[in-house]
């Protein structure tokens, strides 16, 4: 790891001020995906700015129908909430899937959205769900959110204070994991609110999470398995890596949303 | 260099480390705890693994620093002098090492899930809850046995 500055401050304000001030500087939430990155020296911040002490940033809120996440909340808090669980129940699941558990201990939502990962779990759900990202300065929809492989809509001295997931008819998440490091070969997160249809896919696209907008439209005509019987997945625009080329992806996103739309609840 | 004070087996630590400095640096290098690992050093292993108030974490992806104040427990402070916490028992009875790297690991992780699963373990919740420990010697069979017997050891001691 490079040597940096640390810093920890006591309120959201405070972490604000000093992203600010340290342009080259990082926030540390959970450090799940951080940390690694600067073992590895793929990450060079000057100043890392810890916000484990801000704990107004954590917990979680059930309103009028709309889960409220903050976002210091750790992957185990989100897996194990009843309220969640009652509320979202695919939410619940897609956070007992990430990583292990020692890695849904410290790993955090708004560390994994902001991060924005392009094989990583939460982003699925933000864009299928049509959440909204709230910052120490604005409200952003989902859709404007996820910008490309590791880019989010996030400016300079912003950071993610809660996202809201207004709960849907019927959702489910479908992963197709790497064994290895947990994360989402494929992952195909489906939801369903009124008429209103929506598919994410993780994992497999190119500049990221991306709605499957083709079985959108199948889905909101008719939303069974038998819909997405002969929609395809186009192989451009997606990765090919030693763990699955770009064919195997599109095959993939198909038979993950299939099941997504059986075991919808 | 900036100091991090915490509790560590019960006791109050606290040294001068590099803002770089891991907690499991922090523990084998300044305290000289070395009874938990470093494997993969890329927290995917899980022989790193020690409690931080109260959960199991990988102590090669924190940064000591992080821990100011917390409540640390590590492998060294299971046992209560020359007797074996009921797991570490139960790891012996059952043959549930072989080289014994991951071993450390294997009990920490142990321990929280019994905390948090109660004394009536199943094969499959125990195979589901060790995703993050690996071990490169026993094919896991008696590691899983042994932490059944080691979780209903816990329940009958309390």
């Amino acid at each position: 790891m490079y040597a940096f500055n640390y810093h920890k401050p006591a309120t959201v304000a405070d972490a604000a001020a000093l992203a600010s001030q340290h342009a080259d500087g990082k926030l540390l939430a959970g450090g799940m995906t951080l940390l690694p990155t600067m073992k590895q020296r793929l990450a060079q911040p000057s100043d890392i700015i810890d916000m484990g002490k801000l704990n107004d940033l954590k917990g979680i809120e059930v309103k009028d129908g709309v889960v409220t996440i903050k976002a210091m909340t750790r992957h185990v808090t989100v897996a194990t909430s009843a309220e969640v669980r009652k509320a979202i129940p695919a939410l619940a699941e897609l956070a007992g899937g990430i990583g292990d558990p020692a890695v849904r201990n410290r790993g955090t939502i708004g560390g994994s959205v902001a991060n924005n990962d392009p094989a990583a779990d939460y982003p699925a759900a933000c864009l299928a769900l049509g959440a909204t990202i709230h910052t120490n300065k604005r409200a952003i929809a989902a859709d404007d959110f996820f910008t490309g492989l590791f880019e989010t809509a996030l400016g300079e001295g912003e950071i993610i204070t809660s996202i809201s997931f207004p709960a849907p008819d019927k959702a489910n998440y479908q992963k197709f994991r790497n064994p290895a490091s947990r994360y989402a070969i494929v992952g195909v997160f489906v939801a369903k609110k009124g008429g209103d249809v929506r598919v994410a896919v993780t994992g497999a696209g190119d500049s990221g999470v991306f709605r499957q907008k083709d079985f959108e439209a199948a889905l909101k005509a008719n939303f069974a398995v038998a819909a997405l019987d002969g929609k395809h997945q186009p192989e451009k625009g997606l990765n090919s890596d030693i763990h699955a080329d770009a064919e195997y992806r599109a095959h993939l996103i198909g038979v993950m949303a299939k099941r997504a739309v059986a075991a919808a609840k | 260099m900036p100091k991090v004070s915490m509790t560590v087996n019960g006791k109050p630590v606290s040294g001068d480390v590099d803002s770089r400095t891991l907690l499991v640096q922090f523990l084998r290098e300044t305290l000289r705890l070395t009874g938990t690992h470093v494997g993969c050093d890329t927290s995917q292993c899980g022989c790193c693994v020690v409690h931080v108030d109260g959960d199991a974490v990988k102590s090669c992806t924190a940064l000591a620093l992080s821990l100011e104040g917390a409540d640390v427990r590590t492998i060294e402070g299971l046992a209560n002098g020359d007797k074996l916490h009921p797991m570490q028992e139960a790891f012996r009875e059952n043959h549930g090492l072989q080289c014994g790297f991951c071993t450390p690991g294997m009990i920490m992780t142990a321990v929280e899930l019994v905390s948090r699963k109660g004394h009536t373990l199943d094969e499959k919740t125990i195979r589901e809850e060790l995703e993050g420990n690996l071990c490169r010697c026993t094919g896991y069979h008696n590691i899983v046995k042994a932490i059944a017997a080691g979780a209903t050891a816990m329940g009958a001691k309390a």
